[in-house]
């Protein structure tokens, strides 16, 4: 007997996505699901925004690792509300694993949430985790053919926050092709250039979570 | 290698759509995957075949099936399929636009049909 399927085979996570994605619209929650290769600077990024909007937003972390608490001993050490998931080797966060730390999280406060997840930029891409935006770092010295080697990544980000900007004079990091690479599989994406290093262009990145929680807040 | 995650949801709505259809055995199982989708077909094999060992499923035949990127023009609105090799830049064959075309198809990640007894 032949049956027609036509079923999404990630169905059962989306459906937790979409639960969690109603719960953080009910609080005006901003939710940033934060995605990149090991080591390209998810949580020295993330120290610096928490640190720099610490007396405009109340901002909580979920953090995504394979193994240890280096990475969140980090995150607190800013004050911001942190949680740890260790995957135990597995290669990104899905949706149970967030609905589980946010059950134990006190999130009514909250402005922003960031979900920094396990580095790697080909896995996290399929898994939603309730996020409003997927966003995307790629640091100047992995290589400006990144986007068209993980077009997945790229496609699904609303921002590319191109960082390590200072090593610029050092590698041979082409921003304008790296960008265009990006927009090709995206037309919408928006791209900042800057380095979380010295805080070089992070205003700009900062002003667009600023306006991201306004609408949020405004239920949009 | 999220496939094994990908594998184990398989798994899940072969179950659901056997026990609905009062099916004993599973003979095939046909997927399709996007060409920009992160899937690697030969890993899923793996992890499909991995976890269906001793249980009611072993033995089943995994299909797998490519959908090809397809975008639309942002100037013209065409649809088409960018070659294999082309993603670098995307010419729209009708006129001849590079970038920031949108992606219509090619992500989808679909289980399509079983076949069962």
């Amino acid at each position: 007997m032949q049956i027609k399927v036509l079923r999404n085979i990630l169905e059962a996570n989306d459906r937790i996505s979409d639960q969690l994605r109603e719960m953080f619209r009910q609080k005006g929650i901003l939710v940033i699901n934060l995605m990149s290769s090991p080591g390209a600077g998810k949580t020295s990024l993330l120290e610096k925004t928490l640190d720099q909007l610490r007396d405009e937003f109340s901002m909580a972390v979920i953090e995504g690792d394979l193994q240890t608490s280096n990475d969140a001993e980090r995150i607190a050490a800013t004050g911001a509300q942190v949680l740890q998931i260790n995957t135990e080797g597995g290669c990104h966060l899905d949706s149970s694993m967030i609905q589980e730390a946010a059950g134990k999280m006190d999130l009514d406060q909250t402005d922003i949430l960031f979900v920094e997840n396990v580095g790697n930029l080909v896995c996290p891409a399929e898994f939603s985790v309730g996020e409003d935006y997927k966003i995307t770092i790629l640091s100047v010295v992995e290589g400006d053919d990144k986007p068209e080697k993980y077009p997945l990544i790229f496609a699904e980000s609303r921002v590319l926050l191109l960082n390590k900007t200072d090593l610029l004079p050092y590698v041979d990091f082409d921003v304008d092709k790296a960008s265009g690479f990006a927009r090709n599989i995206n037309k919408n994406i928006e791209i900042f250039p800057l380095s979380a290093r010295t805080g070089e262009g992070l205003e700009p990145w900062h002003d667009w979570l600023r306006k991201e929680v306004g609408r949020k807040k405004q239920g949009n | 290698m999220h496939e094994m995650s990908i594998a184990q949801n398989l798994i899940r709505i072969v179950e659901q759509e056997m026990a609905q259809n009062e099916a004993r055995k599973l003979l095939r199982v046909k997927i399709s995957y996007g060409r920009i989708s992160a899937i690697v077909p030969e890993a899923l094999q793996t992890a499909f075949q991995a976890l269906i060992q001793q249980t009611p499923l072993e033995g089943a035949v995994l299909e797998t099936k490519e959908v090809p990127l397809k975008v639309r023009c942002r100037e013209c609105a065409t649809d088409f399929s960018p070659q294999e090799l082309d993603l670098l830049i995307m010419t729209c064959t009708k006129c001849g636009a590079e970038f920031g075309h949108e992606v219509i198809s090619g992500k989808e990640l679909l289980v399509e049909e079983m076949e069962v007894e």
